[in-house]
């Protein structure tokens, strides 16, 4: 207070209020100049912002549609979707990639395998800020983990997404195939615009030949995200079109029947409906988990199928190309007939081998004291060797090549089987070409009994045996039966463009079809003990393929030969005879002979089908397998 | 005569102003209902800003209150209290600066906290927003006004002392704040016009001295961003461009309460502290920034009718510089969030998330409510 008592207090105070009015006059003009940034920003510069807010937040992504279902003939499923969680990683959102792997690998549980084939992932061309999956099939506990981390965590992602699943696994792993993720190759290939969501796509079987189908229509939908790229909201949706789901032929209690009968074994096994075509089973023996490849199968998991000696990766069925053998008997005694080789009264003397004009090499017959008198029929049931070596050297590989390409051999002849092999159907260009050879008449005794250089897939073997079943007509195989939801399934399946078989004589048809009925059910036929005790005819013939070639005069015993060069039984064949309604061949690896392993799996898929599970068929208790014989 | 309406007050001496209940408790009626609008308002956009995190709001709330109480706290206090203390309290500010360039702790490579045993953990920079002024208040108070050229000098090195010292932890907003608080108090005590237009000169003068040898890399980004954001979109522009699209986008009625896209989809940085403002202007839009702005100018309007109307020179210093600072924080807040000012670390006062600025300001009330309660009765 020393000095206040001096001070001309009022001047002070006017003094003090020029100051204060000074300062309301900048309280005002501050306050008018942020009222106007405001009105710039907010009214006049608005729609430049807004365009800029809406294009911070809103981002069209695309829907990837929900992949087309796989149903068997009785609408059991057989390929679904199942939502998987997965722990994703967005590279381009992540600075430091190793750490937060680091990270992620101390909250949940990630294996060397993992990584390696996320690191592999990340060195594969991709579309920027494509997802890449880390972990498949998180667990309820590891989701809530990283949920509680996962914000300071940008770039990762835990997504739901639908994910291919096989319930029978292994059963249909060689019809359906299966889905993987979209590889380089396939990027190449696929509409970038369809496939922007998808991640999967058809590798093989039903899931590759029809993936357009399966596969669907892209979706879109703007959705909002925040600075983090995380998706808040969906604002609009179009929604995808779904791919559409098949029903195929396959029946799955034939199917299953099929595995169990090959349980243990390695082989194949194709049933086909003749009036139509479709596959009603289709077995590759062993079989794989297609669900292991549909998220990536683990090196050493693919490492342990890939390297087995039992092959369970090789569809056999489709690709296991076959020395045919006597199962080619049938189609080869239409070929005699019809091209005049030989008639059906002509008979000639067995004595146990055969020899081209009488001298030189033996070809022997497997049966070594030969089958005597013999004529076509009798050729046929007891699958007399020389009978089918003679007419084979009377009609000439010319004509044996041509009749047998209209069975379908040496071509892929099925509609939606993809990856099928053509086998081979030799002729003289072939040899000429290939082996540089002429064709000798020695090679034309082999073609005789389906050995030499022919060789058939056991789908060409029903395709043929089906055309005999059909007395000439032609189905050409195939899986899809039904586009559901309307659709037919011809809109899907190429158009198969086999002439039916014409023959001068069409009661030719019935004499073979007679013959192979011998063989079920003759005194002599050569698999009577599989089809003895049945209430219906059954026609078949069975075969055996030589693992590897005898030299003349040498003598084996299969049970000393070690397992794996044991021969390969083979049957095919068609019931009930006179109205066929299911055709099968059988391949039964290293199974020893036809008649004895492989005629009786055959006989009871007849059973199963025209008792239990055909349409139509007698409902009838099945009886006991045939006696092995 | 109304009682204690907004500007029908008593003008002090020669007349006696009724003995209401009012300036029996030290409160001014108007000043308080204008906080507590203020206040209320604020914690509804904070709760938006924070992203409906009502544990922010909570915290803000406690805060809130024990801010209000000091306020009362300083309400009742006599300004002759604040007078005869100024000294004092100056010259521990002082030390504990000197102690927090010594040995402070903080983070993000400024030290502003001092954590003295048995006290608790505080920033001497943010008292000196109060401090310094009534330092400044009672130097120029002592002489005649309008102060003469070394009386000047000497408020200048009081005010401009501490201010450094703050510069140097470095905490560049709150520098600002301490000094233009003393800057204030010369101006209002009636230093010459020639003796403003010179200093102008002078800082027009020092301003590239500064930019060259005085200013750090950071500081320095941040003007170069106000100049063009577009040139570091994703880096130091990223503050700007977020908020003022959010401002922007806002438009002349704003998106809705919890409806605004910049701020709730993350894209806007700092959403509940610094950049509040720009949530404000997104949900509410140019409406519900005038009356944010309204609010805030009749809070001044009424702490400016209180410094006119104060007794004593000393009161009527320290009230107006106390009203301009928390003007000055509206203005570089704002200023900042909108794009017209660098970015400078100055919460929109009362409203954005965050403890001792709430409580300095709230002080800074109570020392105004303190000014205009208590008036010597003369003739009573």
């Amino acid at each position: 207070m020393s000095w206040g008592d001096f001070k001309d207090v009022a001047a002070e105070r006017r003094l003090f209020q020029r100051r204060a009015l000074v300062m309301l006059l900048l309280v005002i003009a501050a306050s008018g100049l942020l009222a106007g940034r405001m009105y710039y920003l907010q009214v006049v510069m608005h729609d430049t912002y807004k365009t800029l807010s809406d294009k911070n937040r809103v981002q069209v992504q695309s829907v990837a549609p929900p992949r087309g279902l796989i149903y068997d003939r009785n609408n059991v499923l057989l390929a679904e979707n199942r939502p998987v969680f997965s722990v994703t990683l967005v590279p381009e959102r992540i600075d430091e990639l190793d750490r937060t792997l680091e990270r992620l690998q101390s909250i949940i549980d990630i294996s060397g395998e993992d990584l390696e084939r996320f690191r592999r992932r990340l060195t594969e061309p991709r579309r920027p800020f494509q997802e890449l999956p880390l972990r498949y099939d998180l667990t309820e506990t590891e989701i809530a983990r990283l949920a509680v981390v996962r914000h300071q965590m940008p770039g990762v992602e835990v997504s739901a997404e639908l994910v291919r699943y096989y319930p029978f696994s292994e059963l249909t792993s060689h019809v359906l195939g299966f889905v993987g993720r979209i590889n380089r190759e396939e990027l190449q290939r696929i509409d970038p615009v369809n496939y922007a969501g998808t991640n999967y796509i058809g590798k093989s079987g039903i899931e590759r030949f029809y993936e357009q189908a399966l596969h669907g229509e892209v979706g879109y939908q703007h959705v909002e995200t925040n600075a983090r790229g995380r998706v808040l909201r969906v604002l609009e949706r179009e929604n995808p079109e779904p791919g559409r789901d098949l029903q195929l032929h396959l029946d799955m209690r034939l199917q299953r029947l099929a595995f169990k009968l090959l349980d243990g074994r390695r082989g194949a096994i194709i049933a086909v409906e003749p009036d139509t075509g479709g596959i009603l089973a289709l077995a590759s023996v062993p079989g794989f988990d297609a669900n292991k490849f549909v998220t990536g199968i683990s090196v050493a998991d693919y490492q342990d199928l890939s390297t087995s000696l039992d092959k369970p990766l090789f569809n056999r069925a489709l690709r296991g190309q076959y020395p045919p053998g006597s199962t080619m008997k049938p189609m080869l005694a239409i070929a005699a007939l019809d091209s005049g080789a030989t008639t059906r009264n002509r008979t000639i003397w067995d004595p146990g081998y055969y020899q081209i004009n009488g001298n030189g090499r033996r070809y022997r017959d497997w049966k070594r004291t030969g089958h005597g008198w013999v004529d076509l029929n009798n050729a046929i049931a007891e699958s007399c060797d020389v009978y089918f070596y003679d007419v084979a050297l009377e009609m000439g590989v010319d004509t044996m090549q041509s009749y047998l390409s209209r069975f379908g051999f040496g071509e892929d002849a099925a509609l939606d089987v993809s990856g099928a092999l053509s086998g081979l159907l030799p002729s003289r260009d072939w040899k000429r070409a290939v082996r540089n050879a002429p064709w000798y008449p020695g090679d034309s005794v082999n073609m005789g009994i389906g050995q030499g250089f022919m060789l058939a897939t056991p789908l060409q073997l029903v395709t043929a045996t089906s055309v005999i079943a059909n007395r000439g007509r032609w189905h050409e195989p195939h899986l899809l039966r039904e586009v559901k939801g309307g659709g037919e399934a011809s809109d899907l399946l190429p158009r198969g463009d086999h002439s039916n078989i014409n023959l001068k004589d069409p009661e030719d048809w019935e004499y073979v079809v007679n013959a192979m009925e011998d063989v079920m059910h003759g005194a002599k036929g050569t698999a009577r003990y599989a089809g003895r005790g049945a209430d219906y005819r059954m026609a078949g013939k069975t075969g055996t393929a030589q693992v590897f070639s005898l030299e003349e005069g040498e003598e084996y015993d299969a049970d000393e030969v070690r397992e794996r060069l044991r021969d390969h039984a083979m049957f095919v064949g068609f019931a009930p005879a006179d109205d066929p309604r299911i055709v099968v061949s059988v391949i039964v690896e290293n199974g020893g002979s036809g008649s004895g392993t492989a005629a009786p799996v055959a006989r009871s898929l007849f059973d199963a089908w025209l008792s239990n599970f055909g349409e139509g068929g007698p409902v009838k208790q099945v009886t006991a397998i045939g006696g092995e014989g | 005569m109304v009682a204690h309406g907004l500007f029908d007050a008593t003008t002090g001496d020669g007349l006696v102003p009724r003995k209401s209940w009012w300036s029996i408790v030290h409160i001014d009626p108007w000043l308080l209902l204008l906080l507590v609008i203020l206040v209320t308002g604020g914690l509804f956009v904070l709760y938006s800003g924070a992203d409906r995190d009502m544990a922010v709001v909570e915290a803000q709330g406690i805060r809130l209150g024990i801010a209000f109480l000091v306020m009362l706290v300083f309400a009742q206090l006599d300004p002759a209290v604040y007078r005869r203390w100024a000294p004092w309290l100056f010259l521990a500010g002082l030390t504990a600066l000197a102690a927090v360039l010594l040995v402070g702790t903080g983070a993000k490579g400024a030290q502003r906290w001092l954590d003295l045993p048995g006290l608790p953990r505080f920033q001497p920079s943010e008292i000196m927003k109060l401090v310094v002024p009534m330092m400044a208040s009672w130097y120029l108070s002592r002489y005649y006004l309008p102060p003469g050229f070394r009386t000047i000098t000497v408020a200048l090195a009081i005010v401009l002392v501490p201010m450094a010292m703050i510069g140097l932890q470095p905490d560049l907003g709150t520098a600002l704040l301490v000094g233009s608080a003393g800057l204030f108090v010369v101006f209002f005590a009636g230093i010459s016009w020639k003796l403003i237009s010179a200093f102008l000169g002078l800082v027009a003068i020092a301003a590239p001295l500064m930019w060259f040898f005085g200013m750090r890399e950071y500081q320095k980004q941040r003007v170069l961003t106000l100049l063009d954001p577009q040139s570091d979109p994703l880096g130091a522009g990223w503050n700007i461009i977020q908020s003022t699209t959010a401002i922007g986008s806002g438009g002349m009625e704003g998106k809705g309460w919890l409806q605004g896209t910049q701020s709730h989809l993350a894209f806007l940085p700092e959403s509940h502290t610094d950049f509040i403002v720009a949530v404000l202007a997104e949900e509410f839009g140019f409406v519900g920034m005038m009356v944010l702005l309204g609010v805030y100018l009749l809070i001044l309007l009424r702490c400016l009718f209180i410094a006119t109307t104060a007794q004593d020179s000393f009161s009527r210093l320290l009230a107006g510089a106390l009203t301009m600072t928390f003007f000055i924080y509206i203005f570089v807040n704002m200023g900042m969030v909108s794009g017209l000012l660098p970015v400078v670390g100055v919460p929109l006062p009362l409203i954005s998330y965050g403890g001792t600025s709430v409580v300095t300001l709230m002080a800074a009330f109570g020392v105004l409510m303190s000014i205009h309660t208590h008036r010597r009765m003369i003739g009573a």
